[in-house]
């Protein structure tokens, strides 16, 4: 059961790692990597407190097996901080208070940068289907909507 | 998650080998599922030795339409492929509403058609906009290539016409007629992130003085497998595409459909949803045959 040696950029660095065939792209990049912003909720693709963006696309991190991050481009939550500067996605969730005990942030966040990318100025039910596998325990979802709105520039 | 040998074959030569050599060995494509049964231990097969990423298999992947001769749908292809191709949007809208409707944005962007379609699930989302539009599964397998109708895929609950060791290559579906329309819907509590409690997928196609020349109503999550719903595309057959028809087929689809009663609703909700259901799905293919 060897490791498997695999190639990636992560936030724009690139690594080449052996891994643990059977750890997930969120255990490896929270235990091999330390990059610990992004979360583990249920661990079974339900919550989204481990969206990751790789290749482009929103994901699960928690379901992907990491032997399967070979060759892919994958961006964090750590990996929106330009230059020392937050994100607009982090600093709306800031200004709205869209974050309470915060454990869902991060998911949240990465699920509004993929739900912008795609469209620009999003309407409610845009922003409800985008974070539909979203989970915020605390209920906070009204200031976390205005989170999104505020980012993409939109009236509360 | 207990370990395994890792293998990601970047052709299907070598991924058939490799199932073969490995014994038990589970292929792996998006991960939805079967990461999340191994990591509950709650599977219906013994924890694999080894596993088999199938992304890297270009000859898995990619949609094309054709006019004439259809579409083929690699089996790596993602919900969000599929749910996102203007081809089958256009002329496939069954199969398009199918896989929008799996999951969350993030399990459409990892989820296959393949791991869809060959979990077995009786609620499997895109099963009923595939049956309905006569498509063709290509199997690849230690015997050869091979090809079967949708509706002889699917076997039981969990279980599927795959011989050991094969392994779903395509999904391929013809060209649609002229006057012809689809779609699909489901009934879930929950708009995302949910699982069919009833799912209702219809293909009409009309004649000219608007009579159903061809009809096919499909249901999932109310029999063991994705079932067609013969008695019904029989009454319709010829009938015109009317209120008075469409409402005798709720009838008879709910009257022939055999569902449990589960967690997710009653035998008695599921009968009535199906008559519903079906209505609509026929009112909405219809309508879209007439190129509305």
């Amino acid at each position: 059961m060897g490791k498997v040696n695999i190639s990636f950029t992560i936030n724009g660095s690139s690594h080449q790692i052996d891994v643990e065939p059977q750890w997930t792209l969120l255990e490896m990049v929270r235990e091999q990597l330390h990059l610990t912003g992004t979360k583990e909720g249920c661990g079974t693709g339900d919550c989204g407190a481990c969206s990751m963006i790789v290749d482009g696309r929103l994901i699960t991190s928690c379901c992907m097996l990491a032997p399967q991050a070979d060759g892919s481009d994958v961006t964090t939550v750590e990996g929106l901080l330009a230059n020392g500067d937050l994100h607009p996605v982090q600093q709306a969730f800031i200004e709205t208070g869209g974050v309470q005990c915060g454990f869902c942030t991060p998911g949240m966040i990465m699920a509004t940068k993929a739900l912008l990318d795609r469209t620009p100025k999003p309407t409610l039910d845009d922003i409800r289907e985008g974070l539909a596998g979203n989970l915020c325990r605390c209920t906070g979802y009204t200031k976390i909507y205005e989170a999104v709105m505020t980012a993409s520039g939109q009236e509360i | 998650m207990r370990t395994f040998n890792f293998y990601a074959p970047t052709a299907l030569d070598e991924a058939l080998e490799l199932l073969r050599k490995t014994d038990g060995g589970r292929p792996i494509a998006g991960g939805t599922d079967l990461v999340v049964q191994m990591k509950e231990a709650a599977t219906k097969f013994p924890h694999p030795s080894s596993i088999i990423s199938l992304l890297l298999i270009p000859e898995l992947n990619g949609i094309e339409f054709d006019e004439s001769t259809g579409l083929r749908i690699g089996a790596t292809s993602t919900m969000s492929d599929i749910a996102d191709s203007a081809d089958i949007r256009e002329h496939y809208p069954s199969i398009a509403e199918g896989a929008g409707i799996v999951g969350s944005i993030q399990t459409m962007n990892m989820a296959t058609v393949g791991g869809n379609l060959c979990n077995g699930a009786p609620s499997a989302d895109t099963a009923p906009p595939f049956l309905v539009h006569d498509a063709e599964f290509v199997i690849t397998g230690p015997n050869g290539r091979r090809s079967l109708p949708a509706d002889e895929f699917f076997v039981g609950p969990g279980e599927t016409a795959l011989a050991p060791n094969e392994l779903l290559v395509e999904v391929r579906v013809p060209a649609p007629a002229d006057r012809s329309g689809s779609a699909y819907v489901r009934h879930t509590p929950r708009k995302q992130m949910d699982i069919a409690v009833v799912g209702v997928a219809a293909a009409v196609t009309l004649t000219n003085d608007d009579r159903i020349e061809n009809i096919r109503i499909a249901l999932g999550a109310v029999a063991p497998t994705p079932v067609r719903a013969t008695k019904t595309e029989t009454f319709l057959s010829g009938q015109p595409a009317s209120d008075e028809s469409f409402a005798e087929a709720a009838e008879t689809a709910a009257a022939e459909c055999n569902p449990i009663s589960d967690v997710r609703g009653s035998a008695e909700f599921r009968r009535h949803l199906v008559g519903t259901l079906t209505k609509r799905m026929l009112e909405r293919a219809a309508n879209r045959a007439r190129g509305g």
